[in-house]
């Protein structure tokens, strides 16, 4: 880390006396009080709690009891929790690829054509947009007789299936507008790192005789890693956790066809009021995505190139 | 990266190929904007004319007053009030204590420095999601549930934004303050007076993406909110939902105006929005 060495460097500071030192030091707890217990208070406790509550029955409407670990138990043997899972990974599956289509367009923005600031804004726009606005507007779309997706499906012959209804096609209707919303996020990410790729290796590819897939290829894409899997550890954590969409455009169904993770945890927690299974929930997702998350970064020494 | 050649072949090729380019480009420009358009003509059509097969572009005539009706039959102009007032006083507060902390992290010495900014650290590996039902157990119990208060206060103290202003204070050279503390100037001058006007940039990147999380965010308020003329925007819009499911020019209007102040602050500031982006990918790379 070529951070640390320069940090320390500021570090010396002018040769201060012993009474400034515990001054400033002083000063400096004081600064860090309002943050300190502000993140202890609605960060950390909470973090601890969210530990412990998986251990004890409460409903809220009786005071909480010792639950052993029955909560843990139930999850293990409910259908409903393994559903949610399975349709958590379905949808990861679906919205990671999505990656690709953000490379592309990265890769022909990085082209330098005329119009660039105007597209870049075009595809920028539904990322910075409220997901339950977008999530109604889509839920409109998709509807199966007067939505316009359908009716452009018509125009080329197709026979629409009414999407959000459909246990077999809500699940890619969810993956595809979040393609549709996460595309431009991405793409910028992965234009900076296009863009931080020095001029000169492309020359001395180019001296070499490379094509252009040969640059792309042992050029473009190595440097690139580290910023695709960046934008792949964001992205898991992202879909993995995804709500909003899912409360509006299915509300989890048809039957349980969308139902995911946090869907299922908010539905245990706020609408059944089972506070300490919800809280389970929530440490099964916590266990997972940390583990997904080590996983990747082991795996990532293998295909991560850094300059 | 096309080498600029007088081979007429070549230069052909790469006249079709910037067609192709500009083909595949203007595809997905379309895919990304229809979905805009089709919001804001439905939310101008009479509630037959949502209906029409072919489906209508141009509405036959313009029910301009469904901007008006949705604030009549639900108490829009309030869940707009309650958006504008948490997002701007959770991004401020926000913006105060993580450059405070980011300040002291990054210009100031003192036992357990480094071992209280890994525990910062730390907690940035826990999505919040795990800590939603702990974090409404404790509003709960301070009885702020149906309060700004609820959704406002465990944002500001995201350690995330720590994190960034730390590593920005941090190129700063050190001679900055060196004549301020031989002056006897107080830290919090140095801080408010002379580290802080230098962070512009920083701090508007942190805050339009702050701003933007509070504007568009929608479990947390969905949680804490669930007294009518408290809810956000993000909470009103998904119960108006629940109320006027197929009334879509009501719905697709307020949607839209749901969507305005974001879009109009993106265009402005649209230089910001992508320094951050790619600041935020500079992080791991």
């Amino acid at each position: 880390m070529p951070q640390r060495s320069s940090f320390w460097r500021r570090l010396r500071w002018p040769t201060l006396s012993k009474g400034t030192q515990r001054q400033q030091a002083l000063w400096a707890y004081l600064f860090l009080s309002l943050s300190v217990l502000g993140l202890l208070v609605f960060t950390m406790l909470p973090i601890l709690a969210a530990f412990g509550l998986g251990f004890v029955k409460w409903t809220l409407l009786s005071p909480p009891k010792w639950a052993g670990l029955t909560n843990f138990q139930r999850l293990l043997g409910d259908k409903y929790f393994w559903n949610a899972l399975k349709n958590t990974f379905y949808y990861v599956a679906g919205v990671m690829p999505g990656i690709l289509i953000s490379l592309l367009l990265a890769v022909l923005f990085n082209q330098k054509l005329r119009f660039t600031t105007l597209y870049r804004t075009l595809y920028y726009l539904p990322t910075i947009t409220m997901w339950v606005a977008i999530a109604l507007v889509w839920r409109w779309l998709y509807s199966p007789q007067y939505g316009l997706v359908n009716w452009a499906l018509n125009l080329i012959g197709i026979h629409g299936p009414s999407w959000l209804s459909d246990p077999h096609w809500a699940m890619p209707a969810q993956i595809f507008t979040s393609w549709w919303k996460g595309a431009g996020y991405n793409m910028v990410l992965l234009l900076a790192g296009l863009q931080g790729i020095p001029q000169i290796y492309y020359e001395a590819a180019s001296i070499d005789g490379a094509n252009w897939w040969q640059r792309f290829r042992h050029v473009t894409l190595p440097l690139l890693t580290p910023i695709i899997y960046f934008v792949m550890v964001m992205t898991f954590i992202g879909s993995f956790s995804v709500f909003a969409q899912i409360y509006i455009m299915t509300e989890g169904g048809p039957g349980q066809a969308t139902t995911t993770i946090i869907y299922y945890l908010y539905n245990n927690a706020f609408k059944y009021f089972e506070i300490g299974y919800a809280d389970v929930l929530a440490i099964a997702f916590f266990i997972i995505v940390f583990v997904f998350t080590i996983i990747q970064r082991q795996l990532q020494k293998r295909w991560v190139h850094y300059m | 990266m096309l080498a600029r050649t007088r081979d007429p072949y070549q230069r052909v090729s790469r006249a079709m190929s910037r067609i192709v380019i500009h083909i595949i480009l203007l595809g997905g420009a379309t895919t990304m904007v229809v979905p805009f358009v089709w919001m804001l003509s439905s939310s101008l059509k009479t509630n037959l004319e949502v209906f029409y097969i072919p489906p209508t572009l141009i509405p036959s005539t313009f029910q301009w007053h469904n901007y008006l009706d949705i604030f009549k039959v639900v108490p829009y102009g309030r869940w707009f009030f309650n958006s504008v007032v948490i997002a701007v006083t959770q991004t401020v507060l926000y913006l105060f204590v993580a450059s405070l902390a980011g300040f002291t992290f990054s210009r100031m010495r003192f036992p357990g420095r480094e071992a209280i900014f890994t525990l910062y650290l730390a907690t940035l590996m826990v999505p919040g999601q795990v800590t939603l039902i702990p974090k409404f157990l404790l509003m709960k119990e301070l009885h702020l549930i149906n309060t700004y208060a609820a959704v406002i206060l465990p944002g500001i103290f995201n350690a995330y934004g720590v994190f960034l202003l730390r590593q920005f204070f941090m190129t700063l050279p050190e001679s900055l303050e060196e004549s301020a503390i031989i002056d006897g100037a107080s830290y919090f001058r140095i801080y408010w007076n002379i580290i802080l006007p230098l962070a512009g940039p920083a701090l508007a990147t942190l805050g339009l993406f702050g701003f933007m999380g509070a504007w568009n965010d929608f479990l947390w308020p969905l949680i804490v909110i669930n007294s009518e003329h408290m809810k956000p925007l993000s909470v009103g819009l998904a119960s108006f939902h629940g109320l006027y499911e197929t009334n879509w020019p009501y719905l697709m209007a307020a949607s839209t105006v749901a969507l305005i102040p974001i879009i109009i602050i993106f265009v402005a500031a649209q230089k910001y929005f992508v320094q951050g982006i790619a600041l935020t990918g500079l992080k791991e790379g």
